[in-house]
């Protein structure tokens, strides 16, 4: 049986793992969005694809890679444990990592489509009234979008509270380290502890519902400021 | 062809020498206009759909560019094609008033007024809502405006930010008739109130023969005639 507080760290864990990814995606999804909305380049598709991946990839693939690349002998890894002494495989800053790569098209997805809901004249008559496109974007874009930025948020969040294959290639079953919510599901039901697998369950499922009953609710909101 | 579109001991202010292929219903055309436009003057672009009236006053707006060609407003280069110089839309200080209105939903009344302000001024933004009997509305947020409503914030707006140069796309074509009507009257105002040029986008000949001192007559990116609109229409 898991104690109180196995079962509360592991939902911490599993809301920190959440919220760190949806602060730093919206922090890079909002500009990459902008630049897919509204610029031309001859290799945007391929960008578009890319970011798109992790929706149609199979999880253990992005994880598998992403593992390879985590190792120390590896450049990528290699330059973390060097210069940030952070050792990124099996560990909560590697999970992390991991989690904002698959969980980008959940971000910037609904970002781009609420920049390109917004009439094109509100951005250019801003323009004419002399305004940047940094204040175009920070004073007239950004707060037209606001359920678009919710359902972002959301849907990251969310998203992220359910990530499994990823997290278990990346980061194992570390209690209080990389032991998400999902992965202590698993866990318990391997053990037979299918009461406690029944917490962790009931617990994400009304989590998800509410999540998905805030973005259905910001739908309807979107259709009405246009 | 070069016009002049006003008598020649007047001062040219805009000049305009631009083409840019266009794609309409008919297929491709050409847009070619060289014309200048005296101080004060309202000089209105008429024809049919497709004509490449908004075509160029998005052009004159830094919105679109032209393929070649050269536009400058009192002397200061615009757009030049041959020394590459094409200035943004930030920088011609053009008050553009689109079909849409384009408010700002997120910003009241007055709200849309200030942002478009280079200096903060209060009594300004007063005065201009008085001018356009928009004092009871100041709080109001633009979905909640009927069509005569947004176009009188959106001429106001235009205004706030001083502009050189008035730019309005069809101001007029989304409003009933008698809207229409009463709405004519606010943009001489507004035309007044700048004191510099207007140039308007419209295909009702009515609306031209009230409103406008020049019309340009297009048709498939070509100026057909120009003049006074008695004579032309």
């Amino acid at each position: 049986m898991v104690n109180d507080s196995d079962f509360l760290n592991t939902l911490l864990l599993t809301g920190k793992l959440a919220g760190w990814t949806t602060a730093i995606l919206f922090v890079i999804g909002l500009p990459i969005a902008y630049v897919l909305a509204y610029k031309r380049f001859w290799f945007k598709s391929l960008v578009e694809a890319l970011i798109s991946m992790p929706m149609v990839l199979p999880p253990t693939v992005l994880g598998f890679y992403m593992l390879v690349a985590y190792s120390p002998q590896h450049a990528f890894g290699g330059f973390f444990e060097k210069y940030f002494d952070v050792r990124l495989a099996f560990s909560f800053e590697g999970v992390l990592m991991a989690s904002v790569v698959f969980s980008l098209p959940f971000m910037i997805q609904p970002l781009q489509n609420g920049l390109v809901a917004i009439p094109r004249s509100l951005r250019e008559a801003s323009y004419t009234l002399g305004k940047s496109e940094f204040t175009t974007f920070i004073k007239v874009l950004i707060p037209n979008m606001i359920p678009s930025i919710i359902t972002a948020l959301a849907m990251t969040f969310a998203h992220c509270i359910g990530e499994f294959g990823v997290v278990i290639m990346v980061g194992g079953n570390m209690p209080g380290e990389t032991r998400v919510a999902s992965i202590a599901i698993y866990d318990e039901v391997q053990a037979l502890n299918y009461d406690v697998a029944n917490q962790y369950s009931l617990v994400l499922f009304i989590i998800s519902l509410l999540i998905l009953t805030v973005i259905y609710s910001m739908n309807g909101k979107k259709k009405m400021l246009f | 062809m070069t016009m002049c579109l006003c008598g020649s001991n007047r001062k040219f202010m805009l000049k305009i020498h631009i083409e840019r292929s266009m794609l309409t219903s008919e297929g491709k055309c050409l847009l070619k206009v060289d014309l200048e436009v005296a101080n004060n003057e309202l000089l209105c672009l008429f024809g049919h759909s497709g004509a490449g009236k908004t075509t160029l006053l998005r052009i004159l707006a830094g919105l679109f560019n032209p393929d070649r060609g050269y536009i400058s407003f009192n002397g200061e280069v615009w757009y030049d094609s041959a020394k590459k110089i094409n200035l943004p839309p930030q920088q011609r200080n053009v008050g553009y008033m689109f079909q849409d209105y384009a408010l700002f939903p997120n910003m009241t009344v007055r709200r849309n007024i200030e942002f478009a302000q280079k200096v903060r001024n209060a009594e300004e933004v007063d005065s201009l809502l008085a001018h356009f009997g928009l004092e009871a509305l100041q709080k109001q947020y633009p979905a909640k405006l009927s069509g005569g409503q947004k176009q009188r914030v959106a001429l106001a707006r235009a205004l706030a930010a001083k502009p050189n140069l008035l730019l309005l796309d069809e101001p007029l074509s989304a409003l009933d008739y008698d809207m229409r009507l009463n709405l004519q009257d606010e943009i001489l105002k507004a035309h007044k109130l700048l004191n510099s040029q207007t140039l308007l986008v419209s295909h009702d000949k009515e609306e031209v023969l009230k409103l406008a001192d020049t019309v340009v007559l297009l048709r498939n990116g070509i100026v057909i005639k120009s003049g006074k609109p008695v004579d032309v229409l």
